[in-house]
């Protein structure tokens, strides 16, 4: 329990960050802002996944169904029927979630839990991606585009990186405040009490299934949303890198790597990795992907030295300074 | 008045019976005692009132409503609580948490959780350990924290099972006392245990299972002088021997 | 979607049951790793991979047949899988269960990247002219290297099987997933086995990475398709469960095969995890059920 002083510094210190990262744009050039726009687009994503598997401690590998099916949704809507793509993302949200409960209701009915649930959701997001490549193989064998439309905010399209920094920025921002709301009332501890002891939970008056639901909708709209943004930025989406399992990883590995179950985890997580890729792709000049080992000896290393993450070892040794003091 | 009722309850694992015909009746406001040889059912029992598990026939009835088959949450915010034999801590979580999350059952309100379960770990004597992690507590801690978690659910009856196990004499007399500050507070209490000192010195009435069957009720001056529940603990031949040396 | 003849069928059950023994040798690697360490071992298709480009390359730069590069495959895939299990599978052994499966996803990352880097994302086969042989019998059309592939997986299931019931070794691997406890209680190295089996679960799946190479595309990404079958099958047999693995392979090498018959391109795949799903949810101890859960 934080008292008033800790509360007043954590305040400033947000906002300090938050106006330093407002105004950031206007000295740094578009590598970099590309650069901090993917740790904020993966920090989204990764708090998105946090929710789901840090709080409510269900591990999901194949977040990229979700993620996917909204790039799918506000694309294919945006080009056919010539639906807004701010609205496509809306409703990419609900398909997203929709989608999420259904696996979901299935999944926690049928009692899956741990690696079995995981893999589940792995299965998913493959069937999914196969779905995709043969419905695209005939009528979008180079992938699905976007009719450019220039300089636009009505039709989330812009020509320099500058509007889509601010806009993953708020996206990011306004995430890890809902985040902290939940972690601050009830949902969040009934998260927590799932993922501690569902035994306990249960006896203690939480309907486990209901809030592994909620927290697999909310987990599923965000990330889908994430899709739309990805959509909007590349202006073309295929279905490997929508649907592919590198997607699904890299979205859990800020969490993991930052702190699952923390509000910040994912943020210092989506950072470290973004970071670490990118040094590896200046230096190595290899081929797409090898950022992914460095990415495998990070998790090895992780897992086995800071088991709950970077954060969640600070926070394991604050308390254990606290104690000796 | 009778508070929770058990019919006929029966539970089948396969070929074995775990429960056996079990009826019962608690009365609002008494603590009844359930003891018996291990493997006898008694768990089983807290199981099977609780919604863990499905009778095999049967009915449970709590304050006048037919519980049988209701999920465990149901039942907890229906004000029937209890405890696991082995503590089942929320390990990673702070004790105050812990106690939180059981207030919560009934109180939406961070604030006014909090303040509950503050209220309510001192009472139980937990209160220097609240921000520590529940995985830390020693055995005597964690049963207090199994206790206290339940009670902030505020239930109307309370299923304890073995609280009293695993402490040392100290210890003990220090649930005892709260065991009978939470009668005294108006919860019904239903008490498993094996401790003779506890379950004698708190039970108004006691009833022993054993193979899943209801052996034996009463005060627990006639129960311990019950020759059914003597064989039971001691096996047969006690008698025998017993009565051929009389 | 046109229904398929009857010789199309033939051809697809025959070919299926031999793709099936190659994956039972997969799966029964990976199921031994389970029984005995409760461990699921994302790694494992990684560790196939290697076993196909050791015999690629040996076959490359030193002109090894690939049946004979078995005899070096399966040892050295076998000291790797110690190396791993030792350094760093004991270490969170005691952990909680994402821990390990996190931790074999990181060790399955890094090898399929590490061969990435080093060896470009290139298709290569073996362009063996004794590989490119058929016979036909009756109607079905075998192609050579699939047979060699599945009678070499029997032999070698029979011989793990051998070993597992009647050596010492074995026994002592036997009794400690079953029995954590009973195997400490009379005196078994638990370490000594962890190691033994990842190293042997290793083994049989970087032979059948050898046996495949044969036939099959040698690539980086080779691992992630053949990891997921095996986890249907494992799954499908009952985790932990030796027979299962290997019916369940057989099982699963004739759905996808004949499933293949009926439906286009890469949706094959898609069956085989859709008959995952549907064990995970409806019969999850799978078909045999668990070693002891």
């Amino acid at each position: 329990m934080s008292n008033p002083v800790q509360r007043v510094m954590k305040i400033l210190v947000t906002i300090v960050v938050g106006v330093f990262l407002l105004v950031l744009p206007r000295f740094i050039g578009g590598y970099f802002l590309h650069l901090i726009t993917m740790i904020f687009f993966f920090a989204y994503l990764g708090t998105a996944w946090n929710i789901l598997g840090g709080y409510a401690g269900q591990f999901s590998f194949g977040h990229a169904a979700f993620f996917g099916i909204g790039a799918f949704t506000s694309t294919l809507l945006q080009i056919h029927l010539g639906v807004n793509p701010w609205i496509g993302m809306f409703l990419g949200g609900i398909v997203g979630l929709l989608l999420g409960l259904f696996i979901g209701s299935l999944s926690f009915r049928y009692g899956l839990r741990g690696p079995y649930f995981a893999l589940a959701m792995l299965a998913l997001a493959e069937m999914l991606r196969l779905l995709a490549v043969e419905w695209m193989a005939v009528k979008y064998p180079l992938g699905i585009t976007i009719p450019l439309r220039g300089d636009s905010l009505l039709y989330f399209q812009f020509t320099k990186k500058v509007p889509y920094y601010y806009i993953m920025f708020i996206m990011m921002a306004a995430v890890l405040y809902l985040t902290r709301v939940i972690e601050e009332r009830r949902m969040g501890s009934y998260f927590k009490a799932i993922r501690e002891n569902e035994n306990a939970a249960d006896a203690l008056g939480i309907n486990v299934f209901k809030y592994k639901l909620i927290a697999m909708a909310i987990s599923a709209f965000l990330t889908a949303t994430g899709g739309t943004f990805y959509a909007q930025y590349y202006l073309t989406i295929e279905e490997e890198s929508s649907f592919g399992t590198s997607m699904s990883i890299e979205v859990l590995l800020g969490p993991i790597i930052g702190g699952a179950g923390t509000v910040l985890g994912p943020l210092v997580g989506a950072a470290i990795l973004e970071i670490l890729s990118e040094g590896t792709r200046n230096l190595l000049k290899g081929y797409s992907g090898v950022h992914l080992m460095v990415y495998g000896a990070i998790l090895i290393v992780v897992i086995i030295f800071l088991p709950k993450g970077i954060l969640g070892g600070l926070q394991a040794t604050f308390r254990r300074l606290a104690k000796a003091l | 008045m009778v508070i929770l009722e058990a019919q006929g309850l029966t539970k089948n694992f396969g070929g074995l019976k775990a429960v056996n015909d079990l009826s019962f009746e608690l009365t609002g406001g008494e603590i009844l005692g359930i003891i018996g040889p291990n493997g006898a059912g008694k768990t089983t029992l807290f199981n099977l009132i609780t919604g863990f598990y499905h009778p095999s026939a049967g009915t449970v009835f709590f304050k006048g409503e037919n519980i049988t088959g209701l999920r465990p949450y149901q039942i907890c915010k229906r004000g029937l609580a209890r405890t696991f034999q082995i503590t089942q801590p929320f390990a990673n979580l702070t004790v105050l948490e812990n106690v939180k999350i059981g207030a919560y059952s009934q109180i939406p309100s961070n604030r006014e959780a909090t303040r509950e379960a503050l209220q309510i770990l001192e009472t139980v004597g937990l209160y220097e350990k609240r921000n520590e992690l529940a995985s830390a507590l020693p055995i005597g801690h964690r049963k207090n924290l199994e206790l206290a978690k339940a009670l902030a659910t505020r239930p109307e009856v309370i299923l304890l099972d073995e609280v009293v196990a695993g402490l040392n004499s100290k210890e003990a007399d220090g649930m005892i006392a709260h065991i009978h500050r939470i009668r005294e507070e108006g919860i019904t209490i239903l008490l498993i245990e094996h401790v003779m000192k506890a379950i004698m010195s708190l039970s108004s009435r006691i009833i022993v299972i054993h193979y899943g069957r209801k052996i034996a009720q009463g005060i627990p001056e006639e129960v311990s002088k019950n020759t059914k529940v003597i064989e039971a603990y001691l096996g047969e031949e006690y008698t025998l021997v017993k009565n051929r040396r009389a | 979607m046109s229904l398929p003849g009857l010789p199309l069928l033939l051809q697809s059950i025959v070919s299926g049951i031999l793709m099936g023994g190659v994956y039972s040798l997969i799966a029964i690697g990976l199921t031994l790793i389970f029984g005995v360490m409760r461990i699921i071992n994302f790694a494992h298709g990684s560790f196939m991979m290697l076993g196909m480009f050791t015999t690629y390359w040996l076959f490359i730069l030193l002109g090894i047949d690939p049946y004979l590069s078995l005899l070096l495959s399966i040892p050295c895939l076998f000291v790797l899988g110690i190396i791993v299990e030792r350094f760093l599978i004991a270490q969170v052994l005691d952990a909680p269960e994402y821990s390990q499966l996190l931790l074999t996803l990181g060790i399955s990352l890094f090898i399929e990247n590490l061969a990435l880097f080093l060896w470009s994302p290139n298709f290569r086969t073996l362009d063996i002219g004794y590989l490119k042989k058929t016979t036909t019998i009756g109607m079905v059309m075998i192609s050579f290297p699939k047979v060699i592939a599945f009678l070499f997986a029997i032999l070698l299931t029979g011989i793990l099987y051998y070993f597992l019931k009647c050596t010492d070794l074995g026994k002592a691997i036997r009794a400690s997933s079953e029995e954590k406890e009973g195997a400490l209680t009379v005196g078994i190295n638990l370490k000594r086995i962890y190691y033994v089996a990842f190293g042997i679960g290793t083994a049989c799946v970087g032979a059948a990475g050898t046996l495949t190479a044969a036939f099959f595309y040698v690539n980086p990404h080779v691992g992630g398709i053949f990891v997921i079958t095996a986890f249907v099958v494992v799954v499908l047999g009952g985790m932990g469960n030796f027979i299962g693995a290997f019916v369940g392979g057989l099982i699963i090498g004739l759905a996808e095969s004949i499933g293949a018959a009926f439906v286009p391109g890469q949706l094959k795949q898609f069956i085989i995890y859709f008959i995952f799903i549907l064990v995970l949810f409806f019969k999850p101890e799978g078909l045999f059920g668990r070693s002891r859960e």
